[in-house]
């Protein structure tokens, strides 16, 4: 679908026309879907955040002013309910979203050896979903999703400085992940 | 200058946040660990922009669970009111039912003993 059918649908869901909303729903359901379940590693969990989701966007679509993207505005709306899903679901678990050092469960990787661009996306994907998921969140949202740290820090409830604390420590655990130091290297780093 | 203290920058630098400046640059343009850093730095980045091109395809239903939350009210009080009104008819057939089934027993009790009188 091109931005003016888009836009134009748009407009009709905002003048109340349900089926336009419906149509938008059947064009980013995946693409919200696939962002939830990178926020909250489970498919069941996803499919609780993207219901709310759209939930909030369908009583919010008045609101939409169209200065971002209507993914963008999805995006957003979804991080929100994932941070919301995962307070909630860490309050239940008593665990820390920081969480412990993520297990090693595959030691026999070597990037060097596997250069092919989907190899390093699915080891990436991997990687992600073994980092805490506070810690994933940011690196999602900003790295895969192209969101600000401001919009970041806004939907996760968390300072502009915190959330840029948490892309770095993410990056350098993904970093780690996919290309662990030799002992050389451990030198290297002091 | 330290490579724990260029560490620090180089995502930053890997994403175009930030710029090799002055000393830093002197010592990544020297330091062979400094750039392989850099380098997979880009190459997570640029991986992990890819992704976004990439779907997870969700289980069957999940389109018609959203549709359904997202109802208008109107048509969720049609709903109910269909409902309703189905339980309503359900509820004087099954009345109508019973009575006529009453009825029926009587009526066959009744000409049992007439029977058995005669």
């Amino acid at each position: 679908m091109d931005s003016k059918e888009f836009g134009k649908l748009i407009e009709e869901a905002q003048a109340g026309d349900h089926r336009a909303f419906e149509e938008l729903v059947r064009d980013t359901y995946a693409d919200t879907y696939t962002l939830a379940f990178r926020l909250v590693g489970d498919k069941e969990d996803a499919r609780d955040v993207v219901q709310e989701a759209y939930l909030r966007a369908h009583k919010g679509i008045k609101k939409f002013r169209g200065d971002a993207q209507l993914t963008t505005w999805l995006y957003r709306i979804t991080a929100n309910c994932a941070s919301t899903y995962l307070t909630r679901r860490n309050k239940h678990q008593h665990g820390d979203l920081d969480g412990l050092d993520p297990v090693d469960e595959d030691p026999d990787r070597d990037p060097t050896n596997r250069a092919d661009v989907a190899d390093l996306r699915s080891q990436l994907s991997d990687a992600l979903m073994k980092l805490p998921p506070k810690l994933r969140s940011v690196v999602v949202l900003r790295d895969i999703y192209d969101l600000s740290h401001e919009s970041i820090a806004e939907q996760l409830d968390i300072t502009e400085s915190a959330a840029k604390v948490r892309l770095h420590r993410a990056r350098k655990r993904l970093r780690e992940h996919l290309y662990p130091m030799g002992e050389e290297d451990q030198a290297h780093a002091v | 200058m330290l490579c724990s203290t260029i560490s620090l920058e180089l995502a930053e630098i890997a994403d175009g946040s930030a710029e090799l400046v002055d000393d830093s640059r002197v010592h990544v343009e020297r330091c062979i660990r400094c750039q392989a850093e850099l380098v997979q730095y880009k190459k997570i980045l640029r991986g992990l922009t890819s992704l976004q091109g990439e779907f997870i395809v969700p289980d069957d239903g999940l389109l018609e669970e959203i549709l359904a939350t997202v109802q208008p009210p109107a048509t969720v009080h049609k709903l109910h009111r269909l409902n309703h009104k189905h339980r309503k008819v359900a509820y004087i057939s099954s009345i109508a039912a019973a009575g006529a089934a009453g009825a029926i027993v009587l009526a066959a009790r009744l000409a049992s003993r007439e029977k058995v009188a005669s």
